[in-house]
């Protein structure tokens, strides 16, 4: 029986992506459907209602919600193909404790550098930058923090590299300078085209964040 | 596997702490315990072993530090594979037990913390009101997940039982302190019942720390996060 796989997203969300990316690591025929998050479908309110929010994986009729949960899901059910998770316990927890991490701090630092001001958005942009050099030290020499290939870490943080040049118009300052290592790796991610496809361009990322900019009343 | 290869960081008042416990408890896992008094200090240990959170639990496995309770617990169904699984086997229940586990962390802790650190009586109600909405999608889970056995797991406690047992011992701290009954037989009929098996488990039992040595040490919380909210105040 054929897989019938469903993907309920919106295409600036970088939780979106992460699933994207992990459907095309692993070659997974899907159908991509765009939500208008002002308007939200009567099946996306049905497949996640606790939450009512993107992604949604649809497998076979069954939701999967929340995009660390859908990834892994991805890796365990689509075995044979692009490891996304090493199989050594510890390896794994490391790789888990560091998806956590960037869950916990990029996107809402993120969000503070472009929708504050003044004081808050220096103190956002300070943590932001401190966060970046960790995960720069995590990352170390290696090409991928999965190693040689593309693995989980990396999954769960490359979305993020579109949204870095709306971060730093808003915030006024360059990640290139501050955390080169990173820029790197992101550039090397994006070699990939699992990486590359499912990833909007950064300008329309930061065309998007004006126009929320604008209907928030942030100048 | 010798007691001094794997080692616990903790403190008896985590729920987060008690969740490792548990899920070594279910695999006879023989461990060395470090009790941290962390309202006091950490030790140098936790911060070598936990720089970036520095936080409980840690559980150090042959010097490998594991941080976070519920990679923490996932790290001891993989490594201990012959004792009884923690982590159903199919993907989906997988999903399902991880998604209510996350949803556990995100809807019903930060009321339930925010309760315990609150200092006008507004803000106790407030969370209050929150936890209680919290648990009516968890009652409806129950039933999906256990499939009419005794635990969200089956037969057997599994992760999203350790995810949200944990945490019975200061529900019964508030239940008495606030003089309500957030599990009770009209809205959570299931998890009153379960909350009962799970605490009689054998895992589980020797854990849960007594509700007035509980609720003692819960009088020094609301201080505490006053003293914490002037000391990050002070250094922005």
């Amino acid at each position: 029986m054929a897989d019938e796989v469903i993907l309920l997203d919106f295409w600036p969300s970088p939780f979106g992506m992460r699933v994207r990316i992990a459907l095309a690591e692993k070659g997974i025929k899907y159908e991509y459907k765009e939500e208008d998050l002002r308007n939200k479908s009567p099946l996306l309110l049905q497949m996640n209602p606790i939450h009512k929010k993107i992604p949604v994986l649809v497998h076979n009729g069954k939701p999967i919600c929340e995009s660390l949960i859908q990834v892994q899901y991805i890796d365990e059910v689509w075995k044979g193909k692009a490891s996304l998770l090493p199989s050594d316990p510890c390896a794994r927890a490391q790789s888990r404790f560091w998806a956590d991490y960037v869950d916990k701090k990029i996107y809402d630092l993120g969000r503070k550098i472009w929708m504050c001001k003044g004081e808050e958005q220096e103190a956002s942009t300070k943590e932001f930058i401190e966060c970046l050099k960790v995960l720069e030290a995590e990352l170390g020499d290696r090409h991928y923090f999965g190693g040689s290939n593309l693995g989980y870490v990396d999954v769960v943080f490359v979305p993020f590299y579109t949204w870095f040049h709306a971060y730093e118009q808003c915030g006024n300052f360059s990640i290139e300078a501050e955390c080169p290592k990173i820029i790197a790796w992101a550039k090397r991610c994006m070699q990939k085209e699992s990486v590359s496809k499912s990833l909007p361009d950064h300008e329309k990322v930061y065309g998007f964040v004006l126009e929320l900019k604008k209907k928030f009343g942030i100048e | 596997m010798a007691k001094s290869d794997v080692k616990l960081l903790g403190a008896w008042t985590s729920p987060f702490v008690m969740r490792a416990r548990i899920a070594l408890n279910i695999k006879s896992v023989d461990y060395e315990y470090q009790e941290e008094n962390w309202l006091v200090s950490k030790s140098e240990l936790l911060l070598k072993s936990n720089p970036i959170h520095k936080k409980v639990p840690v559980l150090i496995h042959a010097d490998n530090p594991i941080c976070e309770s519920l990679i923490i617990v996932q790290y001891i169904d993989e490594v201990w594979s012959s004792g009884p699984s923690i982590l159903p086997s199919d993907p989906y229940d997988r999903a399902t037990s991880r998604f209510w586990s996350a949803y556990i962390d995100d809807k019903w802790f930060p009321p339930m913390i925010a309760f315990l650190f609150a200092q006008e009586e507004d803000a106790k109600k407030a969370a209050i009101a929150q936890m209680e909405e919290s648990l009516v999608p968890l009652e409806e889970a129950f039933g999906k997940c256990s499939k009419g056995k005794a635990f969200f797991g089956g037969d057997r406690i599994g992760f999203l039982d350790i995810a949200f047992g944990c945490f019975l011992g200061w529900l019964r701290v508030i239940e008495k302190v606030g003089g309500i009954e957030l599990l009770n037989e009209t809205k959570t009929p299931s998890l009153l019942k379960w909350a009962e098996r799970f605490s009689s488990d054998t895992a589980v039992k020797e854990l849960i720390p007594d509700t007035d040595k509980l609720a003692e040490f819960g009088k020094a919380l609301p201080e505490f996060g006053k003293a914490l909210q002037a000391k990050m105040r002070a250094n922005n």
